[in-house]
């Protein structure tokens, strides 16, 4: 397991250095100076700006040098807005996104997971055929098109939940619910599907012919192994959650880092682009990692095929 | 002396005159009554029978013909500005009303429908391509050169796609072309896994050998036998790329990255009318709704393809 763990973690940090390096020189690759100044601005304001931001060096310096900043942790400063660190803009963002993506993750996994156990139980059921249809329809309607429906009709017309803003927690509760719309619909179909491919196996009928009640074969062998492929779906899941959650922020004008993401790539802010790509594929990495580690305590065969 | 040589001999005393050969059976003993069904014409039969998917194509065809002749036929242009006739709702006159500018939606929706499902279906033919040679040549070679091939995946992989579409647009500047490309270039992995994985299959089985025998070169046995071979799971899974692509190509309108003006697509349509939800919801309820028709019919469609496609993966 040791040594598992040690060679995911090394890889790691090569995906993580290659991904920067790739970042760093796909933004510099923009076509346009940073700084498209339309008033008539003196050469000497020009040169002082590139010379703050380094941008008078050649791109392999700067490249080092930002290499070296990452090292410390520094992802370098917006260049729209004075004083603004993508650090800061990521320590400010990330709770409030945290709080919708959990939130939505947590009431999507718990209702999907409960309606897919059901309607694969009752197999051709009535909950089976709601589960067939919201699964569908958790695919085909695009989240903006439901985020701004659930604000029309509950925000503007019932009027029972403010219609955007982040003061509280009932500000929370509309980007919440938009958010575990389509985790419903993902979770109760992947959990239909491997609950259906569990009952077939041999272990259940072994189970049943020990003489086990319904109940406990479905609770002690069942939901177990059908759980399983929830694990994997674990690493981008939390990857979503800690990148924010772009379209849901902005609809309900929630400050969290998707938002600034967005604000960025409309100002053409590049630094705080580059940071907070740097940072999202940061997250994204480690929590890959994460799960595979998880992965290799849950099941000792991955140990041995990697 | 048991019974079986007694009957033999019991029979040995009648005469060979009794007995003629019946050469009708003879002649027709193997024939095949019934023309055999290839792979896919079974396919087709089985996707005929799912009413579902059948409705789903042709509600499909329906759009796609709408999308071709509408543009031409209206008497309406997209970027016709009327000032007498801003922000109308449904009328006889415009069908789906009008928006801010005084333009029928009806004809814009249209016409967003040829970008979107032009970048759809463009997306999907790249994704697939770029995916079965990448994951052919991965799977095929195998090996050291295999193991390279998939680590450059994983590092692909290991930022969410479209954090890579976002940056590759900020290059190319919005347009449809650069959609085009960053979904497509971004979007193969996938593709890449499965074929690859089907080459791992297919590539120890005897016509493979055979064909190798005989002097087939890689790229021949790559595409004549194992492609062929692996086209079921490589159409349902672009049957899926495609609503994906929809989805992309809305997502980048509404963080303003989209087609430029004055092009209207359904990312474009939909995120205009969500900034006009609470004045104007028709803006935002005539292309929503064709969007999540269609992607409703591309994914029952799809249900249907691999039902049809690969029968034991129905449930």
């Amino acid at each position: 397991m040791l040594k598992y763990t040690l060679k995911r973690f090394l890889s790691m940090l090569v995906t993580l250095f290659l991904v920067a390096t790739v970042t760093f020189f796909l933004i510099h690759a923009i076509p346009g100076q940073p700084f498209e100044i339309t008033r008539e601005t003196p050469e000497s304001v020009k040169a002082a700006l590139y010379a703050k931001y380094g941008l008078d060096k050649p791109l392999l310096q700067q490249y080092f040098i930002y290499m070296k900043n990452l090292l410390h942790g520094d992802f370098g400063m917006s260049m729209k807005y004075k004083g603004q660190s993508v650090a800061g803009e990521v320590t400010s963002g990330m709770p409030v996104s945290a709080v919708i993506g959990f939130g939505g993750v947590l009431i999507g996994c718990l209702i999907g997971s409960v309606l897919g156990a059901i309607a694969a139980l009752k197999n051709k059921g009535v909950v089976d055929y709601v589960v067939i249809v919201l699964a569908i329809l958790g695919v085909s309607v695009p989240n903006f098109v439901f985020g701004s429906l659930i604000q029309r009709v509950f925000a503007v017309q019932l009027k029972w939940f403010p219609i955007q803003g982040w003061k509280g927690a009932r500000y929370a509760v509309l980007p919440i619910m938009a958010a575990s719309f389509t985790n419903i619909a993902f979770y109760a179909r992947m959990l239909r599907t491997s609950m259906l491919d569990v009952m077939g196996q041999d272990y259940i009928y072994t189970a049943q012919s020990k003489g086990l009640t319904q109940g406990e074969i479905v609770r002690r062998h069942m939901l177990r192994n059908s759980f399983l492929p929830l694990v994997t779906s674990l690493g981008p899941m939390c990857a979503g959650v800690l990148t924010g959650n772009f379209v849901i922020e902005k609809i309900f004008n929630v400050p969290g880092i998707g938002q600034s993401m967005i604000l960025a790539i409309q100002n053409f802010d590049y630094t705080m682009i580059l940071g907070l790509t740097i940072i999202f594929a940061f997250i994204s990495i480690v929590c890959y990692f994460m799960v595979d580690i998880v992965y290799g305590i849950v099941d000792p065969r991955i140990r041995v095929a990697k | 002396m048991d019974e079986t040589s007694v009957s033999a001999a019991a029979l040995g005393e009648l005469p060979d005159e009794l007995f003629e050969h019946d050469e009708s059976a003879r002649v027709d003993a193997d024939r095949m009554t019934r023309p055999s069904l290839t792979y896919w014409s079974d396919a087709w039969r089985r996707f005929r029978e799912n009413k579902v998917a059948m409705v789903s194509a042709a509600l499909l065809v329906i759009i796609i013909l709408f999308a071709i002749f509408q543009p031409m036929l209206s008497k309406y242009a997209y970027d016709d500005i009327d000032y007498f006739a801003i922000n109308q709702g449904p009328t006889s006159k415009h069908v789906f009303g009008t928006d801010e500018l005084g333009r029928d939606i009806f004809v814009r929706c249209w016409k967003g429908a040829r970008v979107s499902l032009l970048i759809a279906f463009v997306v999907a033919i790249l994704n697939g391509t770029i995916g079965i040679l990448y994951g052919g040549i991965s799977g095929y070679l195998g090996g050291a050169a295999d193991n390279l091939m998939m680590r450059f995946c994983e590092i692909i992989e290991s930022i969410p796609q479209m954090l890579w579409v976002v940056l590759l647009i900020l290059i190319m500047k919005p347009g449809v072309f650069p959609i085009i490309i960053a979904i497509g270039a971004t979007g193969w992995i996938g593709m890449a896994r499965l074929f690859r994985g089907q080459v791992f299959q297919l590539k120890e089985t005897e016509f493979v050998m055979a064909s190798r025998t005989m002097g087939a070169g890689s790229f021949w046995i790559i595409i004549k036998h194992l492609l062929p071979n692996a086209m079921s799971p490589i159409i349902i899974s672009m049957a899926n790329v495609i609503p994906g692509a929809i989805f992309s190509e809305a997502f980048l309108s509404y963080i303003g990255l989209g087609v430029p003006l004055p092009t209207a697509s359904w990312g474009v349509l939909a995120s205009d009318g969500a900034n006009k939800l609470l004045t104007y919801p028709y803006q935002l309820f005539f292309p929503a709704m064709l969007i999540c028709i269609t992607m409703l019919c591309f994914n029952l469609m799809g249900d249907g393809l691999r039902d049809a496609l690969d029968p034991r993966m129905r449930q």
